[in-house]
């Protein structure tokens, strides 16, 4: 422990040091606007600002660069809370709640419960990442494809199971979703499949596309020429923090958040999209209140917004401690440092101690000052309510246009966007869910590697997924919940989501 | 015809076409040990067909004909709207592409007053631009006539 303590003394010296302090405040800051832009998420920004950083020494880019990645956490809740449009693809759970307080008047408090749900979930899982990261690294080596495959199941079917209304409906959206992540390239046999001759659609759909027509141009389709448009809400000074009663029932979420975030975060795949995801089941399923998510629950911004930030320490366990990239944004840093002549992986910690721990240190400092930038303008960002509706959507629709082209530089994802949200509008109206959509376009790819991957593995036999136990635990959890549903359906009663479905059509109608 | 009904159609019928796509583009199916590329869709899509049959089956509530559509003048303007956009954006340029669309959005679709609507379409077309392009290095298109 002593030694830890030492360490991160050496690294917050490093840190604390004005050229690195400047970079976190750059990297917040970019962050923070990449986060709040629909559309151009962290990987993006990253990806963009990545040449930037190459004239600079290694511990300045990499502090720069996880700076922008948690920034946008912070900034990826504003848009989902005041336009239903989620910044990037992780806030997507956030615009079901946050947007429901922010037409209740309760747009400030959403967020301020979602910068302080993501700062302390920061804070602490930076703390999980210092102590804890060698023997989770060494866990999460464990999950090899069957495993993973496991996982991703469990996480469609809680998915699905938590869901207002029907799990049958959920269940389609999520095959419908996955049908969709199957446009592309063929990653085992290098086929193409539904591309049409579009070169570009052989990466397959992208993730921001597909969420911003989901969530944001279907709002927009549903809202904008409506008898009633959305009220424009003006909530005053006194109104912007949120009550006693909100910081209760924001407190445990929070907690659950940041201890889930980090360890869905430390497993392969696309973490802080999967973890916010995951908490916003888990809150649902924990609640004394099921019925109000959708409707403005408290638990369902804190929740989501401590995981997605939590995960994206998470995500930096096995890039640090092995080498071995979680998911996109890692691979773009490990490039980053590999590019400065740093090899990342087991004896980082040894060789380069001042740049681990003042990486480390950094985290803490950028935390702090995102919570510094982000509450205070907590009423700048509110003041976007006050534009009245028929500027604001055609502002909203140039900026989802721009975050969307800005990506790849593609048209192509100008009309993947409108495409899907003509079917979001649609959807909508015929009273199902679209979160299942965006998770099964993320998941897609890993499902069907893992599975393809398990059976080569094993020669063509399923009973690989029984014989290792950790897989054959997760399905039988997945397996578990489907039965649950199963005989809630025989015993024709109305359970808690049952109930919610009734009251979101009294609602409706 | 209830609204369940007609959406449980519509997504085996689509489940259909995706089976009938993926035979038509000859895509190798594999076995049940050794997947191809078609495999894994295909299951997908006999799953979809499932849901949607079980969802049709199981529908009640109320008719298609409840449903409130009063909002479609307003869908397909900015149906259109984004429509050009994807059209015009590597043509005429960011600038003016953006510019045009919002012009006829709030002065075409929401009638503002040609002054606010010049002002406002000039102001966040040149202001975005400027913001992305010039500030944040994101290349925009400047189309055929250089802006």
């Amino acid at each position: 422990m002593l030694d830890v303590l030492q360490n991160l003394a050496l690294g917050f010296s490093v840190a604390l040091s004005p050229p690195v302090l400047f970079y976190a405040f750059v990297g917040c800051v970019i962050g923070t606007l990449v986060g709040v832009l629909p559309g151009v998420g962290p990987l993006a920004g990253i990806s963009l600002l990545l040449p930037a950083t190459f004239g600079m020494d290694a511990t300045r880019a990499i502090v720069m660069l996880a700076g922008i990645y948690y920034g946008a956490m912070y900034g990826g809740s504003t848009t989902s809370i005041l336009m239903r449009i989620p910044g990037e693809a992780a806030s997507v759970m956030t615009c079901i709640d946050g947007y429901a307080m922010a037409r209740r008047g309760r747009a400030g408090a959403a967020l301020a419960i979602a910068a302080v749900g993501s700062y302390i979930a920061g804070t602490a899982s930076v703390v999980a990442l210092m102590v804890m990261a060698p023997p989770l690294a060494r866990v999460a080596l464990r999950f090899g494809p069957p495993e993973q495959l496991a996982l991703l199941l469990l996480g469609l079917l809680v998915l699905a199971y938590m869901s207002s209304g029907s799990m049958l409906k959920a269940l389609a959206m999520a095959a419908l979703g996955l049908l969709l992540g199957t446009i592309g390239i063929d990653q085992m046999t290098g086929y193409m499949r539904y591309v049409y001759g579009v070169v570009e659609l052989g990466d397959g759909l992208g993730v921001v596309p597909v969420a911003v027509g989901l969530f944001g141009v279907a709002e927009i389709l549903a809202t904008a020429g409506a008898p009633t448009p959305p009220a424009v809400i003006k909530p005053r000074l006194r109104e912007l923090l949120p009550t006693r009663d909100e910081w209760r029932q924001s407190t445990w979420p929070i907690a659950r958040g940041t201890v889930l975030g980090f360890l869905v975060g430390i497993l392969p795949g696309s973490a802080h999209i999967i973890a916010s995801f995951v908490s916003y089941a888990v809150e649902k399923r924990v609640s004394r209140q099921p019925q109000d998510f959708g409707h403005g629950a408290v638990a369902g911004v804190a929740g989501p917004e401590s995981a997605n930030n939590s995960a994206t320490s998470g995500a930096f366990v096995p890039m640090l401690a092995l080498g071995v990239p979680s998911g996109p944004i890692p691979a773009v840093m490990l490039a980053a440092l590999m590019v400065h002549g740093v090899a990342p992986g087991p004896l980082l910690i040894q060789n380069q101690p001042a740049l681990f721990w003042g990486f480390i240190a950094s985290m803490y400092v950028g935390n702090v000052m995102l919570l510094i930038l982000n509450l205070p303008l907590v009423g700048v960002f509110v003041n976007i309510l006050r534009v009245p509706y028929p500027y604001l959507y055609p502002a909203v629709l140039v900026f989802s246009i721009l975050g969307v082209y800005a990506v790849n530089g593609s048209v192509v994802d100008v009309w993947i966007m409108l495409i899907m949200g003509v079917l979001g509008y649609v959807l909508r109206k015929l009273d199902f869910e679209t979160a299942p959509i965006v998770l099964g376009v993320v998941l897609a790819p890993l499902i069907e590697l893992s599975l393809r991957q398990s059976l080569a593995m094993s020669d063509g036999r399923y009973a690989i997924f029984v014989e290792h136990r950790i897989a054959a635990a997760l399905l039988a959890a997945g397996l578990g919940l489907v039965l649950l549903n199963l005989y809630t359906f025989a015993r024709r009663g109305l359970d808690w989501r049952s109930r919610m479905a009734l009251a979101e059509k009294g609602e409706s109608s | 015809m209830s609204i369940g009904r007609v959406s449980g159609a519509g997504l085996a019928v689509l489940a259909l076409l995706v089976v009938e796509e993926t035979w038509r583009q000859r895509l190798p199916l594999g076995s049940v040990a050794n997947p191809g590329p078609a495999y894994f869709p295909g299951v997908l899509a006999l799953l979809l067909l499932a849901a949607g049959v079980a969802v049709a089956a199981l529908a009640g509530g109320p008719r298609v004909s409840s449903l409130d559509w009063t909002e479609w003048r307003h869908g397909v303007a900015i149906f259109a709207t984004c429509a050009f956009c994807a059209l015009a954006l590597e043509r005429l340029g960011y600038r003016l592409t953006i510019f045009i669309a919002l012009g006829f959005l709030v002065g075409g679709v929401e009638r503002k007053s040609p002054i606010a609507t010049l002002g406002f379409a000039a102001a966040l077309a040149l202001g975005t631009f400027w913001l992305f392009d010039t500030l944040l290095r994101v290349p925009l298109p400047r189309g055929a006539l250089g802006f």
